[in-house]
């Protein structure tokens, strides 16, 4: 059994108007430090693999598939044994 | 001219599109729910608005993957008329059937009101019965409109005329005051390269009869007609 964390971003050339938002609110609370703010999906699911490399494998096809819209999402993905 | 209104579990528009088909185009109709595996002997297949499957993923995402939508990219590919209003129009986005994604409005706010769109040409099948440049007043309802595409493809759309709609003002004037939702280039609706893929934020069936205040949006159901006629 594998664990897939999948970590799902916004493209950096893609306007973020939700991470905007956080970051004015954040500013708003005097963290007068926060510069930028990237709002994301987070979707962690356990698989049945034979091995790591055939985990990974099936985990890309699900993002290119259904996970990630590739037109603005951009993902990466950790995949350890459960 | 027989035409299929397509229920994905949460569409809410269904009814309204069967409505306009039936009683006001005089047209027959059926609905098509999205479990079928076919939807042969359909001149016009509509993927109606509302929040299929919540919404869940990303607008659109769970319904472009649903059986019934196997069945929709092989009539598209026959060159079938597919016109999707609002969540149909993210639905066909996420089936890959129309370029570009709809994000959430700039605002972050579900915007819900009567609008101007500015009709790009009428060499469509889904703008023939308009004039170039005719202005309609057609509602919006919606949280997720902010049209996005690659640059590189939107210059080729701009090219090929599949820019149909863009967000105006009353006198037809496209700027950057009487864009809603943060949408590209003020777009509101496009075809595929094709020509018989449709997409619209804006409901033509609320706006196809003069009870509603406007009955512009029944150019579009004229349109498809005209177009399926003249076959």
């Amino acid at each position: 059994m594998y664990r897939a964390k999948i970590f799902i971003t916004l493209k950096k050339s893609v306007f973020d108007t939700q991470g905007q938002v956080v970051r004015k609110a954040l500013q708003a609370l005097n963290f007068s430090g926060v510069e930028d703010v990237r709002m994301g999906r987070y979707i962690e699911l356990q698989l049945k693999a034979a091995d790591r490399s055939t985990a990974e494998a099936t985990v890309r096809d699900m993002c290119e598939r259904l996970l990630v819209n590739t037109v603005i999402e951009q993902y990466r993905y950790e995949v350890s044994e459960a | 001219m027989k035409f299929g209104v397509v229920i994905f579990p949460g569409s809410n528009c269904d009814c309204d599109c069967c409505r306009v088909v039936e009683q006001v185009m005089e047209e027959p109709v059926d609905l098509i729910w999205h479990e079928a595996d076919s939807v042969d002997g359909y001149d016009c297949i509509i993927l109606p608005g509302g929040f299929s499957y919540g919404n869940y993923l990303r607008a659109g995402a769970i319904a472009s993957h649903s059986p019934v939508m196997g069945a929709v990219k092989e009539a598209a590919a026959d060159g079938k008329l597919v016109m999707g209003i609002c969540n149909g129009f993210q639905v066909l986005t996420e089936a890959g059937l129309l370029p570009g994604v709809l994000q959430r409005n700039k605002n972050l706010r579900f915007i819900c009101k009567f609008l101007h769109l500015k009709v790009e040409h009428n060499k469509s099948a889904f703008t023939n019965a308009c004039s170039p440049g005719q202005v309609l007043r057609i509602p919006i309802a919606h949280d997720e409109g902010n049209y996005y595409v690659d640059p590189k493809v939107l210059a080729e759309m701009e090219e090929k005329g599949q820019i149909l709609f863009r967000y105006c003002d009353a006198d037809g004037m496209v700027s950057a005051e009487a864009n809603p939702n943060g949408s590209l280039g003020n777009i509101a609706g496009i075809c595929n390269r094709e020509g018989n893929v449709m997409g619209m934020m804006p409901y033509p069936e609320r706006s196809a009869e003069e009870i509603l205040t406007s009955a512009d949006g029944r150019l579009i159901f004229e349109s498809v007609l005209r177009h399926l006629k003249e076959l």
